[in-house]
């Protein structure tokens, strides 16, 4: 397999001070498929205080989220080859507080979402599909893997963010399948659109769309904003 | 008590002693799930595979399943498995395969190719029959995150980003054992300081790096980091976990996650479980498996591959006979085995039988110090995932 010399500049300080950061950079060869997370193994384990998160290496969990380069996405899933460029930085999320190098808490995002909103909905693979007897239908939990990547890539301040809005709209749309199967029954949007309405919500909105841009599990959260707007101007 | 290890074992043995009373801290060197428990498959496992090899590990699945079902919904696409029947030896295996699952009280239900497609539409054509398990998908990193969700709302302390750089042993111990654990030494990279954390009892949860970890005080545990490769395309095939209907082996087992199916797993000796480079035969010897069960999977475009460190108890001669290394957990106490009192570890087990696995580590635990306190982890649903970060507990 070929080899191709890359520097990386990998965002550092000292623990506990983010004032401290700077760059520090590494020359190291990669192969086609070495990610960026196979490179920040190979540099954690050399250097074991490097901070760095990740957990499923798939593109699953959203833990590894981080700027490549200047632009949010899993560092699992993208490979320093496509980048076409010989030198590759890494930064820590924007927007959430720092905990060490390339490690964000992302409590403040996760408190914005109500503790009732699901994880799982309908799922919509194979519509012509029979459920065996024993299940009401099959159900698959919803794409977003919460990584952040939109709520640092979104240039707006003081705003419930692109993936709680997208969670809301779809939310919304999850409990209209679940419980009103029959069109008769009352709608339940009121308490949703209140929220997505409110002085931190889908108003606040520029349409920079880089929240789309960046997912990377194709939520494309502007278009639940856009709808969330569309239905709160009836 | 000190609890070294942040992966699903850890986090479930840490929650279990909390219930019972006892103040826990745990440690893990990086991210929470680091290791193996984030990269595993993800299935759901009824226990209808392991049914006719061993009859213990498929009821333990079965019941640890369903208890999971009931504590932590919201982790698991619980969508049923189909063990599909190709060739007329797949079909043969039926017969021991049906009574094994029912021995272990799995509700196991035979079909024809047509009710098998007509649930699955990408299953080959070729399909002779098929049985319908309750297997599901499960979400890793967020099942796991529910432990330390609810182990963190029971007053776990939990520190990522914080290694045990040394066990601190001292005089004898309780049976005659020669010395015992008092506590470890801790090097926190989040403020980069080293300190000693005192303990009456430290449990090693660090799989594939337990060894290394007993290491440290003098002991040698026989482990085989046993990393197997998964490889993952694009687009949900199906909705139910696909296995193949015959004897446990390598690429048999296909996982919907999301909207990603994912086939798996192979198994290879390691020396190092951090040194995981994929082997690119892996990749193609399993995405010919999978495309044998469905043959969209050839089509579907590649999404990843990757390798997780499972952590195998017992040391294997050879590539040969693998698969019949257990794989089931080893809960090793080392007052008995190592005269080293008040230090236990817990290695091995599956995802799906992490709840019991740590059920029985805390019994061993409550024993050894003498404290009367049953297990409560069965019947409490599990805190949510998005809780561990303190997300608040009012609905909208």
């Amino acid at each position: 397999m070929s080899q191709k010399k890359i520097t990386f500049k990998i965002f550092r300080y000292d623990a506990g001070d983010p004032g401290s950061g700077h760059f520090e950079e590494t020359d190291l060869p990669v192969e086609e498929t070495t990610t960026v997370l196979d490179v920040l193994e190979s540099l954690g384990r050399a250097d074991r205080t490097l901070m760095f998160r990740h957990s499923c290496h798939h593109g699953s969990c959203g833990t590894c989220a981080c700027r490549i380069n200047g632009r949010e996405r899993l560092a699992c899933l993208t490979r320093i080859l496509d980048l076409n460029t010989s030198v590759v930085t890494v930064e820590p999320l924007n927007k959430l507080a720092k905990l060490g190098d390339l490690v964000v808490d992302p409590a403040d995002f996760f408190r914005e979402y109500p503790s009732d909103w699901q994880t799982l909905r309908r799922s919509e693979a194979n519509p012509e599909a029979t459920p065996p007897q024993e299940l009401p239908a099959y159900l698959r939990l919803e794409n977003c893997i919460e990584c952040g990547a939109c709520v640092s890539a979104c240039p707006v301040e003081d705003f419930l963010g692109p993936a709680v809005l997208a969670g809301l709209n779809r939310e919304r749309l999850n409990r209209k399948q679940r419980d009103r199967p029959s069109t008769d029954a009352p709608d339940n949007d009121k308490p949703f659109l209140g929220l997505a309405g409110g002085g931190r919500g889908v108003w606040k909105c520029k349409r920079a769309l880089e929240c789309s841009r960046v997912c990377p599990t194709a939520v494309y959260p502007a278009r639940h904003i856009q709808e969330l707007r569309d239905v709160l101007k009836g | 008590m000190i609890v070294i290890g942040g992966g699903g074992t850890g986090a479930a043995v840490a929650y279990d002693l909390s219930l019972r009373g006892a103040r826990v801290t745990l440690l893990e060197r990086g991210e929470l799930t680091s290791g193996t428990t984030g990269r595993h498959h993800g299935q759901l496992h009824c226990g209808a595979r392991y049914a006719v090899q061993d009859r213990e590990i498929g009821r333990e699945c079965m019941e640890e399943s369903e208890i999971l079902r009931r504590i932590a919904p919201d982790s698991i696409e619980f969508n049923y498995g189909l063990f599909v029947a190709l060739t007329a030896e797949d079909e043969q295996y039926c017969d021991t395969f049906l009574p094994a699952c029912r021995a272990c009280g799995i509700p196991a239900r035979l079909l024809t190719a047509g009710q098998a497609l007509a649930m699955e539409p990408h299953l080959n054509p070729k399909l002779r029959l098929a049985v319908l398990v309750p297997d599901g998908s499960m979400d890793a990193w967020r099942l796991a995150l529910q432990f330390f969700a609810s182990a963190r709302h029971q007053g776990v302390d939990i520190r990522n980003f914080c290694e045990v750089v040394q066990l601190n042993l001292g005089g004898s111990g309780g049976d005659g054992a020669q010395s015992r654990i008092t506590g470890v030494e801790v090097r926190d990279y989040r403020c980069g300081r080293e300190y000693v954390l005192e303990a009456d009892l430290v449990v090693n949860a660090t799989g594939a790096w337990s060894r290394k970890v007993a290491g440290m005080a003098g002991i040698d545990i026989a482990i085989s980091p046993s990393p197997g490769t998964m490889v993952a395309v694009k687009g949900r095939l199906t909705n139910m976990v696909i296995s193949r209907l015959h004897p446990a082996g390598d690429g048999d087992i296909i996982v919907p996650q999301r909207n990603l199916s994912i086939i798996g797993s192979t198994q290879w000796l390691a020396e190092d479980p951090e040194d995981l480079s994929v082997p690119i035969r892996d990749v193609e010897s399993l995405l010919v498996s999978a495309a044998e069960m469905l043959p969209a999977f050839k089509d579907a475009p590649f999404h990843t591959a990757w390798a997780a460190p499972r952590p195998l108890v017992g040391q294997a001669g050879g590539g040969a006979g693998l698969r019949s290394l257990s794989r089931d957990f080893t809960l090793i106490d080392h007052r008995e085995a190592d005269g080293v009192d008040r230090f236990l570890s817990i290695i091995g087990g599956k995802a799906t039988t992490l709840r019991g696995m740590a059920q029985i580590t805390a019994d061993r635990v409550c024993r050894q110090l003498g404290i009367e306190a049953e297990c409560r982890t069965a019947d409490r649903p599990l805190q949510p995932a998005r809780s561990f970060y303190g997300a608040p507990s009012r609905a909208l």
